[in-house]
């Protein structure tokens, strides 16, 4: 009896253990988060009512340290190339010791955040929203950070970065998808898209994408072309009939797919034992690629590409916050914006960056300060019910859709 | 006082390991089912503690789950196949035929691999199984490549990582197989292959058993492996940690983790009526 | 108990299967070679065969600070680990082995299953206890306290087998003659116990040393293991090939202590049980 006592006793203790996580769950912004987010915020400025997080009023003395999520390329220490390192000239200037994580999908950044444990992320526009609507980031005092004077006024108070008129973070900069291919075995060189949609690709069982649900934008912008009855205009803004068209396309590419990446040097690996000759990439890919004498080449096809517009972001409670701001003046900081740029291959943010780079005709290839072009690019954003280009007769498929989609693409 | 009661022994004894694994790791993996009844919010990635059967509902029907279920027991299944059948001559070799010094150098030989990370040894297979790599490199004169990144690719690499974990428990089981059997057994007039099947095998079984309770297992939950020499290739564990890493989806991360739980948990009871869980 | 017995298995069958071994074990080695060769190898991708070979890898590696930072973590915390897998897994086995009790079963049952269910099932469980049950932040003893509860089986396991072997006869024998209980377990139970102990806990040091996929849910940001340096640099140009000479490292030093389990455990099987 006694036996059975203390069985049901450490059961019923289990099961307080178990409740206890439950009813902790989801830190104090979460009903703000709730009643912002809940499928309903719009992010063509039409607003939504992020929670409530305190701005920082005034700098104070320098932490120690600083905790910075970012995109791989983004906060180089020389560990990768002894001559790229924006980060260690950083560390020496504010004693901020600098530890970095990369990620290799926005959706790894937005759940790295909710750990609570960086203090600064470099977010895509799909990220972007979702960090300000769950309420991990906080409004940056743009008073605080003097180099933001000279980024590009098309940058500023965009849809991905602001909402209701308060800026979210600084931009960062901003580039396409690029499609790149071996320059030895794909001939002619692919001019579009079509290349790597195409059913009966001769380079079957060659072929990378990039390993997201956002990548279904891809799929989108290509049909935006090749099937224009379908009613798209906006590749993030997908009914259920749009995005069913998107997913037969890709689930075609699927059979020629060598393997999906997320991690960029994967794919520098790839394509230089040849296992994948042709598919999206990044610029820096193709520069580190070259670098190592592989035989690639890239270009922005004429219809255009998804691309994306980032903005680095402060943690909602970072405890490094005045390191936090001294990193993003740095990073926007006409010295260190070139190197990041001309290393990572995008469009600085600050104007005067572009003095500062060594190809001195880098700011034209990447047509930085063109408002015109960077217009062109479908930036990276969070798909959800209430579509993107207007519509309101029909309802848009959201994130959560994407991603049961792109599992069900994979297969 | 202590040497008078007993029950006090047993329970200052079972205490600190009871409270840690049942009610520490239970709980925890309790508070992780229990999510997996929630839903979430897929904007913002919060959890909403709003009771609901559609994580299941989702698991269950939609096609492409149950395909990656499938998929995985399968690897699994053939993972640990591969594995018993390479692991047993060698534990065979290395219990009854090698002389002990032997024995001693074959047993720091195969745990040697142990210990260069799994990462590693993963990423070795990747370079290996590369167009360029040493595969295709032994394959050309025969005019054959490599067979690429892809599922024959995630067995082998499963398997080769595995390996270990399945020696080591039979071999233990087959040195605990008293001589005077095989004696008796070549005495009574029966060739090796007759012993090795009606006394060797049947005796080491619960050994094979406990072996594969590993490779099964660390088969199932993979995705570490997959990711990199599975191409395009995805098993169960990608879906759980896609969902729990990149889609914040927590809620359904849970409900897909069910899965192998319920079947390492049905694997454990069957292992246990062999007396397997005897010789781990 | 030794093998060697030449009259039980045929000729032919032990030719076999000491061909089969060699080969096996060929194979085997065959991408730790590779590693091997690639910690030399002049190209940072490793194209095959290597074009030329360099000392530069191992140059750098030895003056690497994060390698060298998460090798100190890595063997804090695999000591650590194994410390509280000591103590709880001979607590355990001592209970199991030396009483009855209703629940004998599930106890042993619950022992086994970090280690039975998929780790990204018990990684996620733990993250999820950590943060939201426990409010802990991650770090240090987050990583030792996971890398603790599936390190207990093997103690356990060890020690289980021993207690099974040794029957409790000295025990009695040591209270009878009018020691106390915890006199008995110093001087009579524990040295007995005490080459299980050792052989456990060295399977414990080595399963925590190379886990990566429990340690990534429950690391924080600011402390990485090996594994999971390696992670972080496996793809980055100019650490991969470090990588590869750290691992070249860790093989070929993981030599000494398996060849001091061996010597210690006395009985090659026992210092082999609870392996994982």
């Amino acid at each position: 009896m006694r036996r059975v006592q203390t069985l049901a006793g450490a059961c019923v203790l289990a099961l307080v253990v178990a409740a206890c996580g439950t009813t902790s769950e989801s830190g104090g912004n979460g009903d703000g988060g709730g009643a912002g987010g809940g499928g309903g915020g719009a992010t063509t400025g039409a607003g939504f009512t992020p929670p409530d997080v305190p701005m920082k009023k005034e700098l104070g003395p320098m932490e120690d340290q600083i905790n910075i999520l970012a995109w791989p390329g983004y906060a180089e220490d020389g560990t990768n190339d002894p001559t790229v390192d924006w980060v260690t000239p950083f560390e020496k200037q504010t004693g901020c010791q600098a530890n970095v994580k990369y990620f290799g999908t926005s959706d790894e950044a937005v759940n790295l955040m909710k750990t609570g444990e960086y203090d600064v992320v470099s977010a895509s526009g799909d990220a972007s929203l979702r960090l300000i609507a769950s309420g991990d980031v906080a409004p940056v005092n743009t008073d605080l950070i003097p180099n933001y004077a000279d980024v590009y006024d098309f940058l500023k108070d965009r849809d991905w970065n602001s909402v209701g008129g308060q800026m979210y973070g600084v931009p960062h900069g901003y580039g396409a998808n690029l499609l790149m291919w071996r320059t030895d075995v794909v001939k002619p060189a692919p001019q579009s898209w079509e290349a790597v949609f195409e059913a009966d690709s001769p380079y079957a069982g060659k072929i990378t994408a990039y390993d997201s649900p956002i990548y279904i934008a891809d799929a989108a912008l290509y049909l935006m072309n090749s099937q224009p009855d379908l009613g798209i205009k906006n590749p993030y803004a997908l009914d259920e009939k749009q995005l069913a068209a998107a997913v037969d396309v890709l689930t075609t590419q699927r059979e020629n797919i060598s393997e999906y990446w997320s991690d960029y040097l994967k794919e520098v690996q790839a394509f230089t034992t040849g296992d994948s000759v042709l598919g999206t990439t990044w610029q820096v890919i193709v520069n580190v690629a070259q670098d190592e004498k592989v035989p690639v080449d890239a270009v922005l096809p004429p219809e255009g590409s998804t691309g994306w517009s980032d903005t680095w972001m402060v943690a909602a409670d970072s405890q490094h916050s005045n390191c936090a701001y001294a990193w993003l003046d740095h990073i926007i900081s006409p010295k260190a914006n070139a190197a990041v740029a001309e290393y990572f291959g995008e469009s600085p943010a600050n104007g005067k960056a572009c003095a500062l780079t060594v190809d001195k005709g880098f700011c034209d290839t990447y047509h930085a300060g063109d408002a015109d072009y960077a217009a062109k690019l479908w930036y990276w954003t969070t798909p959800i019910e209430q579509c993107l280009d207007g519509r309101t007769d029909v309802q848009c498929t959201d994130y959560g859709r994407w991603t049961q989609a792109w599992t069900e693409v994979k297969g | 006082m202590l040497h008078r009661n007993p029950r006090l022994r047993l329970g200052l004894l079972l205490t600190p390991p009871v409270l840690w694994l049942g009610v520490a790791y239970l709980g925890a993996l309790g508070a992780l089912f229990l999510t997996s009844l929630w839903g979430q919010n897929s904007f913002t990635g919060e959890i909403e503690r709003t009771w609901t059967l559609d994580n299941f509902r989702t698991l269950f029907t939609v096609e492409v789950y149950r395909t990656i279920t499938v998929r995985t027991l399968l690897v699994a299944g053939l993972v640990t196949v591969v594995d018993a059948l390479i692991a047993f001559p060698i534990a065979l070799y290395m219990a009854k035929v090698a002389r002990p010094w032997a024995q001693r150098w074959l047993v720091i030989a195969v745990l040697m691999p142990l210990w260069a990370s799994y990462l590693v040894k993963a990423y070795a297979w990747r370079g290996m199984l590369s167009e360029e790599g040493l595969v295709a490199w032994v394959a050309a004169p025969f005019g054959l490549g490599s067979p690429g990144y892809g599922l024959p690719a995630t067995i082998v690499t499963l398997a080769y990582l595995w390996l270990p974990y399945m020696i080591l428990p039979i071999y233990a089981g087959l040195e605990r197989l008293p001589d005077s059997l095989l004696e008796a057994s070549a005495d009574l007039g029966a060739g090796t292959a007759h012993t090795l099947r009606r006394v060797v095998l049947p005796m080491a079984f619960p050994a094979v058993v406990a072996g594969s309770i590993f490779t099964f297992s660390l088969s199932m939950g993979d995705y570490i492996a997959v990711r990199i020499v599975g191409g395009a290739s995805q098993l169960l564990g990608n879906v759980v940690y896609d969902n729990v890493g990149a889609a914040n989806n927590l809620p359904f991360a849970a409900a897909v983790a069910t899965v192998p739980v319920v079947v390492m948990l049905a694997y454990l009871a069957a292992a246990r009526r062999t007396g397997a869980l005897e010789n781990l | 108990m030794k093998g060697g017995d030449a009259m039980t298995l045929s000729r032919t069958a032990r030719g076999l299967l000491l061909g089969f071994v060699v080969v096996a074990l060929v194979v085997v080695y065959t991408p730790l070679a590779l590693v091997v060769i690639n910690s030399f190898n002049v190209n940072r991708t490793f194209a095959w065969p290597p074009t030329g070979l360099t000392l530069r890898w191992w140059e750098v590696a030895l003056n690497s600070g994060g390698a060298r930072g998460a090798l100190v973590v890595s063997l804090e915390v695999a000591a650590l680990a194994t410390l509280f897998a000591l103590l709880l897994g001979t607590m355990a086995a001592l209970a199991l082995q030396r009483y009855r009790f209703f629940g004998r079963h599930a106890v042993s049952l619950v022992i086994i299953l970090p280690i039975a269910l998929p780790g990204i099932v018990t990684g996620i469980a733990l993250n999820n206890a950590f943060r939201t049950v426990f409010g802990w932040e991650l770090g240090f003893l987050t990583i030792v306290v996971a890398h603790a509860t599936f390190c207990i089986v093997t103690v356990f396991n060890n020690v289980q087998a021993r207690l099974r072997r040794l029957g409790g006869n000295l025990e009695e024998a040591s209270m009878d003659l009018g020691a106390g209980t915890w006199t008995t377990f110093r001087l009579v139970t524990f040295p007995m116990l005490r080459s299980a102990l050792l052989a456990g806990a060295l399977l414990s040091f080595g399963l925590s040393f190379d886990e990566i996929i429990v340690t990534t849910f429950t690391a924080g940001a600011q402390e990485q293991t090996l594994p999971i340096w390696i992670f972080n640099n496996l793809f980055r140009p100019n650490q991969a090939p470090v990588v590869n000479v750290i691992a070249a490292v860790l093989v070929v030093a993981s030599a000494i202590p398996i060849y001091l389990a061996q010597r210690l455990s006395g009985s090659t099987s026992e210092g082999l049980t609870g392996a994982r």
